[in-house]
């Protein structure tokens, strides 16, 4: 495992999202509550909307393009053929910590 | 051998108390009764009615001479009790001393008398025994004027004697509404009409400041320096606990004469009973609590084991033909809810508190029959969660399997108002349903009931269900999405009337059944929110579409759009420069000219908003908003300054409208057109609002579209001045704000509503349009402003939070 720090907890607004850049392509961090945070892939399935840019509720996003829904604990479309890959992240004293061995494998995979 | 008992004060309390002895006990006590008034006891809280001479006070002695003698009460009426020593177990009367073994206080309280000059002129009265009543009598049989201070149950109690017997009645209330204590703002208002017809005059957050009067009182002088002129004047700004004996004899007392659960003082032999004790904290002013104290003192003094307890009150004014009930605790709090029924024709006014399934307070005006049956369910805690949806119309619709909405309605009488907008009664709706009105539609047609803010909508088909039975068929509601209930007008409308001020509280209030809500139904809140609630909250871009969130268009590629303010499509060679240098310095693919006037640049990568945005704002160039639910544009033709045919300044309006438009939040899009003359050429008809002007002014039109629906404009009415245009166009947009369901555009909802409504406020009603203009405005006065110039500042958000290309690939 590889630990990254890649930011503060309230560089990202409550409710919303970040993108980060990666060799593999973008991920997006999602907090969705004061100290809640899920990563998961920019890209949505359907035709590439980015997801950093979605309306975040509950623990899941809507593609700000055609309004599919992803559980940010699976990746999960909602009702539809498709899911975005989730990886590990971590809150350790409000900065965020992503583990970007994880982050190679899945996105390679 | 018998206990000898000494009572100070033939109150009340004190009169249950020895009832309960002489009862129980006939021969343990040997009880000698001293009262300050030259009687024994009555019942007190009638000499209201004494007052307004629906009694005399024959009717209200509880216990006459007789009674005394033949308990063997030894009496020593009209003597103050001056001192008492604990050491010596004496009292000491006006006329001499008396031993005790077991002494009881029950010296009830005195009235407060506010410390201003002129207190103790003669004509200043206070409301508490019978003396302080016949002189208010005899005060009144010579007429004239008289000013209550106190807007309390006494207060009114004395003010409607009072003008029952002729007398002038004025009432000076430091509060905001009568009986605050016991009644909320609804029903404190009801009860000031009341009052008010019956020709008193009420004056509310009206402080006094003197009583004056050569000799004697003949005004009352209020803050501010007015002077209403007073014959008499009631002091009943409230009452203290009457200690004075207490303390002097060293007894502990805070606010009141401190007891236990049996009432003992801090001297075992001495106790303590009524208005003058506090117990834990509390002071009693009403005589349910203090009939309790009653019975457990004198259980206490024959040797019997018994605890007082605080229980709720509940309250009436004895003002014939003001029906009022209150009990409980009926503050708004955190994890209360509110039932509220009105009935504004019949002044009815119900509103129960709840609080984990849980009725904790009661207010009823107009309608109290009901009053004990909730006290119970307070006093009981009853779990109400069963009859919840009933529980607003009483006991006769509760009861096993006939609780049912239905039967409430039912139940109304049929001049009860149901649609408050049109002031359409139950009858003309029943009638109507009975001429052949089958469904809301034809209902709305035929009696308007329904067809303006919607919010009887419910009631209606309720009616219609009643009416009709099983012909006719309940339409589901359209819930706003599935994360709650509601629809669209219930969750504005309980926004409003439960003031409902963040979206916390409606999730909370309004029952939402996920965390924070999704992307249809929270966009929907936050502009209900923001919409109606300008000041107190603000608007959260995480609730919003990126569109509104970046101030910008995504595109399908996830770039954006920019496009800058043109106002009234008005531009100069400074900003086209400047939309050329941001174009070639972004490398913008497109450069497009709008259908709305103005120039597009499209395929700006989402990291360089903020600073194409900065580049622009230089030159004074301004969010277009072209990507909110907001005011777009307004299209303009030339005009009079260089058209043939241009009958007034159409470029200059339009410009002015746009300027005190923009940045407004809206339901949906808005969008005008400014048209110099009928060949029109802004193709003004086809818009949210059209401005055509002619020779004689402007004729305004709304509604229209030309998107996915074609509809040309209807009149909204003809301006004379620019300035009147220009009220009528906010008045109206401030309208479609307040009331609209969110992404309806205009032409939709005006034609839920109907343009006739729309025009009675925008158009006839002045005052109403003075009022919307002004809302519109406190609402402007935070959100006209350049988005654009705000996010620039905050350009690092635009960027990846971070780069990871290096690591990621190792
Ligand atoms: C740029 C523009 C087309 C153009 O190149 O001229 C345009 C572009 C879009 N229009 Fe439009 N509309 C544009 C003028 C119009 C007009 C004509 C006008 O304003 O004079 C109409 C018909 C009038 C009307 O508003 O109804 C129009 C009716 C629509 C509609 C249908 C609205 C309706 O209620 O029927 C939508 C869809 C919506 O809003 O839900 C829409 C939505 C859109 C969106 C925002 C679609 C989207 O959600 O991504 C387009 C954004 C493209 C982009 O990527 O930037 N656009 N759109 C025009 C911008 C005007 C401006 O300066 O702000
Ligand atoms: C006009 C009016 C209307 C009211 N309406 C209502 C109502 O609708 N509902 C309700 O629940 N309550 C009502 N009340 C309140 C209710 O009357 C009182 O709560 C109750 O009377 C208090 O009883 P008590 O025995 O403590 O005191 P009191 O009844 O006041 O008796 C105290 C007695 O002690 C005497 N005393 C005081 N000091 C001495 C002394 N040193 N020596 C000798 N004697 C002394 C006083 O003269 C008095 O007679 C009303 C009160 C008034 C004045
Ligand atoms: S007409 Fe359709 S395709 Fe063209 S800009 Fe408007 S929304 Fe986009
Ligand atoms: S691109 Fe995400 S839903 Fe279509």
């Amino acid at each position: 495992m590889s630990w990254i720090d890649i930011g503060a907890i309230e560089d990202i607004p409550l409710r919303g999202a970040r993108k980060i850049k990666t060799a593999l392509g973008c991920v997006a961090i999602f907090r969705t509550g004061e100290q809640e945070i899920f990563a998961a892939s920019n890209l949505c399935p359907h035709k590439g909307g980015p997801l950093s840019e979605g309306i975040i509720h509950d623990q899941s996003v809507t593609c700000p393009l055609h309004n599919w829904v992803f559980d940010l604990n699976t990746g999960q479309a909602q009702g539809e053929d498709g899911s975005i890959s989730t990886f590990p992240v971590e809150i350790r004293d409000d900065r965020i910590w992503l583990d970007s061995t994880e982050l190679a494998k899945r996105s390679a995979a | 051998m018998k206990q000898k008992l000494v009572v100070i004060g033939a109150g009340m309390a004190s009169g249950r108390a020895i009832e309960h002895l002489v009862e129980t006990a006939p021969d343990a006590f040997e009880i000698t009764l001293f009262n300050a008034e030259k009687r024994g006891n009555y019942n007190r809280i009638m000499l209201s009615p004494v007052l307004s001479g629906e009694k005399a006070y024959a009717d209200i002695v509880t216990h006459d001479e007789g009674w005394y003698a033949a308990h063997g009460v030894h009496c020593r009426f009209g003597e103050h009790v001056v001192g008492i020593d604990p050491e010596m177990k004496v009292v000491v009367g006006e006329n001499g001393h008396m031993p005790y073994d077991k002494l009881i206080i029950a010296t009830g309280s005195a009235p407060f008398i506010i410390p201003v000059p002129g207190r103790d002129l003669p004509g200043v009265i206070t409301y508490r025994d019978l003396d302080d009543t016949n002189a208010m009598i005899s005060a009144a049989e010579k007429g004239g004027k008289a000013v209550v201070v106190g807007g309390g149950l006494l207060g009114l109690e004395a003010a409607a004697g009072l003008a029952e017997r002729g007398m002038e009645v004025t009432v000076v209330h430091l509060m905001g509404h009568l009986m605050e204590r016991q009644l909320d703002e609804a029903a404190g208002y009801l009860l000031r009409g009341d009052l008010e017809s019956r020709g008193i005059t009420i004056r509310t957050q009206a402080s006094t400041k003197a009583i004056v009067g050569d000799g004697r009182a003949e005004a009352v002088l209020l803050e501010g320096d007015e002077t209403l002129p007073a014959d008499l004047v009631v002091m009943a700004v409230g009452i203290r606990p009457e200690t004075r004996l207490a303390t002097d004899a060293g007894l502990e007392v805070a606010r009141g004469i401190e007891v236990n659960a049996q009432m003992q003082t801090s001297d075992p032999d001495i106790f303590a009973v009524g208005e003058c004790v506090e117990f834990d904290g509390n002071l009693f002013g009403l005589v349910a609590p203090l009939y309790d104290q009653a019975k457990v003192l004198a259980r206490t003094l024959m040797g019997e084991e018994d605890a007082f307890v605080v229980k709720d009150t509940a309250t009436k004014l004895k003002v014939t033909g003001c029906d009022l009930f209150s009990a409980g605790d009926f503050a708004d709090g955190e994890g209360r809810e509110d039932i509220v029924l009105r009935d504004p024709s019949r002044g009815i006014y119900k509103r129960l508190v709840i609080q984990d399934d849980r009725l904790i307070g009661a207010v009823m005006y107009g309608d109290t029959a009901d009053g004990n049956w909730f006290f119970q369910l307070i006093k009981d805690g009853t779990e109400i969660e069963e009859m919840r949806e009933t529980l607003i119309f009483g006991p006769s619709f509760q009861g096993g399997d006939t609780a049912d909405p239905l039967s409430a309605v039912a139940a109304l009488s049929r001049d009860a108002e149901i649609c408050g907008c049109n002031g359409i009664c139950k009858g003309t709706i029943v009638d109507a349903i009975e001429g052949g009105a089958s469904d809301l539609g034809m209902v709305r047609a035929a009696t308007k009931a329904s067809a303006s803010c919607g919010t009887c909508t419910g009631l209606v088909e309720q009616l219609l269900q009643v009416t009709l039975g099983d012909d006719f068929e309940m339409p589901a509601a359209q819930p706003i999405c599935t994360c709650c209930d509601l629809t669209h007008e219930d969750v504005r409308r309980l926004i409003k009337s439960k003031e409902l001020k963040s979206q916390d509280a409606v999730w909370q209030e309004l029952g939402w059944k996920t965390r924070n809500g999704c992307h249809v139904c929270r966009p929907a809140v936050n502009f209900y929110l923001l919409a109606d609630w300008p000041l107190e909250y603000r608007d959260d871009p995480q609730s919003r579409f990126v569109n509104e969130r970046k101030h910008a268009n995504i595109q399908k590629d996830g770039t954006f759009s920019v496009v800058p303010r043109m106002w009234g499509g008005i531009t100069n060679p400074t900003e086209l420069r400047a939309i050329a240098d941001a174009a070639e310095k972004y490398d913008v693919p497109t450069v497009k000219v709008t259908g709305g006037q103005r120039i597009d640049l499209l395929g700006v990568k989402g990291e360089d908003l903020p600073f194409i945005w900065a580049d622009l704002n230089k030159v004074g160039l301004v969010s277009g908003h072209a990507y909110s639910k907001g005011l777009r544009t307004v299209k303009t033709c030339v005009g009079t300054d260089h058209c043939r045919f241009g009958t007034q300044d159409s470029t200059g309006l339009g410009i002015k409208l746009e300027q005190v438009l923009w940045g407004s939040w809206t339901p949906h899009k808005v969008k005008l057109g400014v048209s110099g003359c009928p060949r029109n050429c802004a193709e003004a008809t086809c818009k949210d609002i059209g401005i055509i002007c002619v020779d004689s002014g402007y004729q305004i039109s709304v509604a229209g579209a030309a998107g996915m629906d074609l509809k040309e404009t209807e009149a909204l009415g003809v301006a004379d001045t620019e300035q009147e245009a220009i009220d009528l166009t906010i008045a109206f947009v401030q309208l479609y704000r307040e009331n609209a369901k969110y992404l309806d555009r205009a032409y939709k909802w005006v034609a839920k509503v109907g343009l006739d409504w729309v025009k009675a406020r925008v158009v006839n009603d002045l005052d109403e349009r003075a009022r919307l203009i002004e809302a519109f405005e406190l609402s402007q006065s935070i959100y006209r402003r350049d988005p654009w110039a705000d996010q620039t500042k905050a350009a690092a958000a635009f960027q990846p939070l971070a780069d990871l290309t290096l690591e990621a690939a190792e």
